[in-house]
């Protein structure tokens, strides 16, 4: 519908929760240049978070947010893990179902709203952890990139089964040592940025969130990507500090040091996604 | 005097859009002959269904041709091949979730490779369907009929109706929609059948017109934010209780399944009506000696007591139309009197006659026997069923089977 949904009863003004006010005071609306600009001055979509103390992945959900240029279309799906500590806190529709289909859930979705809403612009948000996009749930990734759904899929890699204790993924990098790889990783790191574009994605990008900025313009690129052409994958690096024995401010140093080597900015976009960009560009909105 | 003009009102295939009463009960019929594959594509047709998802897999794999054949001719919003059963039972609830009108089928192994959906649809309380074509389970490799699957589902959170033939799938079908979107109910509803049994053989079927539907589901009926954006949105916690440790999350939790458990219980009323009943009887009311069964089991049993007549042995069939939920005081009525009760079925381990022990459990004395069983794709004919009933009663056994 629009930012109307948010707005409360007057009746009721008195007696709602602060948070649940200022979503309609002072969150950003019905504006596509919102962004990462706006997060010292207005009402954030995320709620406080329930992460731990300095976590990147809780920098990167609040860009995220920040960034959607369509927030009051906009429907986030998640999935089991981190990410779904979160979900409760994001004032926009969310999904939370099961551990690994949410690309599946997410296709429904936003094939549904097509059908039910084909004048209107409804943004579907993939946001998983790593395990949720490339090992549990590869199957209903992968699916959805060959269905070319038009949908975002956002992954936190932080190259571990952080929630659950600390445990070898399929992301994480060959011979370090997470429970159940007591001797270390005996296989690579799954490069799946590359199997995105292998499996039809038409915009694909692979970053830390070092950069709220650049944050911000990728997430920007592949929604605008996704509502026009077809499925897009945008690949973050969000160390979990607590597993890899940093501290609380350590988080950005760590993801610095990163950008330099195995997650150095990478993009990549086919042709049609190219035009999209280039007119979003041109409209002053990328 | 003042003419009152009613508005016609269509669905977006063009059909127009008359009530489930009148569909279901009123509207003039005529006779065709079918499978019960096809007997779905029809109640799919006039049912203003938005959206289904498909899967390959005998024998249910027919009957989701035909449903995207309806998407081509437009009867169906939204339809596409999934990956697997996961992965449609996921889509299937993402098309739910989105405020859409949804349709599945699968069959045995398909539906254990879905089943971690199959809470998750209750618990979200999405009024799907799914038609389940039932057939045996791995392994060994089996295609054939066989139901042990349903006793898996029986305690998933949905409701399960089970259709004897593809008259009643049709009318099931249909029913099924009206009885699960009922906002006081709102869970999903599993419609049984036996694989091959219905869904391959060809019967006499009663339709009404094929350019009249239900009206369309209004997702803003629900219980439940519809995930659209076109409402406000059920979450935004400072202090949310999912994931937390703590007595409220605990609560909240339990109370929540007790709720799904509860609006399964709200269903009967409604499944009262539309089904005519959550039983059906059959043979002679005086009989002490029962047959409970569902699907191609009843339509058996039905044959034993014609045979039994001609051996000069009162019986009855009770045939139960919902297993969830579990017709208790229509059974209880039912089997006032009996001394015997045969449960006949087509699996292995029994769940109907476990059901049947713990629903009776205390309040009749008739001895339960759970026989005969057949599975793995063995049929039953009527015969087997006579000659349990014979063995009981020390009689000689007449009929060559």
């Amino acid at each position: 519908m629009s930012y109307k949904i948010y707005e409360i009863n007057e009746e009721f003004l008195d007696v709602m929760p602060q948070e649940i006010k200022d979503l309609q005071f002072r969150a950003t609306w019905g504006n596509p240049k919102r962004g990462v600009m706006d997060l010292p001055y207005s009402k954030e979509l995320i709620e406080e978070h329930s992460l731990c103390a300095g976590c990147p992945e809780s920098m990167a959900l609040r860009y995220i947010l920040a960034s959607l240029p369509n927030p009051e279309d906009t429907i986030i799906v998640n999935s089991t893990g981190c990410t779904s500590l979160v979900f409760p806190h994001i004032a926009l529709h969310t999904v939370h179902s099961l551990f690994g289909n949410q690309n599946a859930v997410a296709s429904g979705i936003k094939r549904v709203l097509e059908w039910r809403f084909p004048d209107k612009v409804k943004d579907v948000v993939v946001l998983a952890g790593d395990g949720a996009t490339v090992d549990i749930g590869l199957d209903c990734t992968l699916q959805s990139f060959f269905r070319q759904e038009k949908i975002t899929t956002i992954c936190f890699d932080n190259e571990v089964y952080a929630n659950t204790g600390g445990q070898e993924s399929g992301l994480t990098v060959k011979g370090h040592v997470f429970k159940m790889a007591p001797k270390g990783k005996q296989w690579d790191k799954v490069p799946f940025w590359q199997i995105a574009i292998d499996s039809g994605c038409h915009y694909v990008a692979r970053l830390t969130v070092s950069s709220p900025k650049k944050v911000e313009t990728v997430i920007k690129k592949a929604i605008y990507v996704a509502r026009e052409v077809g499925p897009t994958y945008v690949h973050l690096y969000t160390p979990c500090i607590l597993e890899i024995g940093l501290n609380s401010d350590d988080g950005l140093d760590e993801m610095r040091q990163r950008d330099k080597e195995r997650f150095a900015f990478f993009e990549y976009m086919t042709p049609q996604a190219q035009e999209v960009i280039e007119r979003k560009k041109e409209e002053g909105l990328l | 005097m003042q003419t009152i003009t009613e508005a016609v009102i269509y669905n977006r295939a063009g059909q127009r859009i008359v009530s489930p009463d009148y569909l279901l009960f009123e509207a003039p019929r005529t006779k065709h002959f079918m499978t019960g594959s096809e007997a779905v594509k029809e109640a799919v047709k006039r049912a203003s269904v938005d959206a289904s998802v498909s899967y390959p897999i005998t024998p249910q794999s027919e009957a989701a041709h035909l449903i995207g054949e309806l998407w081509v001719e437009g009867y169906v919003g939204v339809y596409f091949r999934g990956e697997s059963e996961f992965g449609v039972m996921s889509e299937i609830a993402g098309c739910a979730l989105a405020g859409a009108r949804t349709i599945t089928t699968t069959s045995g192994p398909g539906t254990l490779r879905a089943f971690e959906n199959f809470p998750m649809w209750a618990g979200t309380r999405i009024p799907v369907q799914l038609v389940l074509m039932a057939r045996g389970v791995n392994s060994p490799l089996s295609i054939q009929p066989d139901n042990l699957e349903v006793g898996f589902l029986l305690d998933t959170g949905c409701m399960i109706w089970y259709a004897e033939n593809a008259q009643d799938l049709f009318d099931m079908i249909l029913a099924g929609f009206v009885v699960a979107e009922q906002p006081d109910v709102h869970v999903p509803v599993i419609t049984v059948v036996d694989g091959f049994f219905v869904s391959h053989t060809r019967e006499a079927i009663m339709l009404p017109p094929d350019d009249i539907a239900l009206p369309p589901y209004n997702p803003y009926k629900a219980p439940m934010p519809v995930i659209d954006a076109e409402v406000p949105p059920g979450r935004f916690l400072r202090d949310p209780f999912v994931m937390k440790s703590n007595y409220i999350s605990y609560a909240t939790h339990a109370s929540w399944q007790w709720e799904v458990r509860s609006a399964i219980e709200r269903s009967r009323p409604y499944a009262k009506r539309y089904l005519r009943g959550l039983i059906e009887e059959f043979g002679d009311p005086t009989a002490d000696l029962v047959f409970v069964a569902c699907g191609t089991a009843a339509a058996q049993a039905k044959e034993a007591v014609r045979l039994l007549e001609d051996e000069g042995i009162k019986s009855r069939v009770v045939k139960l139309k919902t297993i969830r939920p579990f017709p208790v005081e229509e059974l209880k009525q039912a089997v006032k009197g009996a001394k015997y009760i045969f449960v006949p079925e087509f699996n292995v381990v029994g769940w109907l006659e476990r059901e049947v022990r713990r629903y009776l459990y205390g309040y009749s004395d008739a001895e339960v026997i759970g026989a005969p069983r057949v599975a793995g794709g063995m049929t039953m004919p009527a015969e087997v069923i006579v000659r349990e009933v014979l063995n009981l009663t020390g009689k000689e056994v007449k009929h060559v089977i």
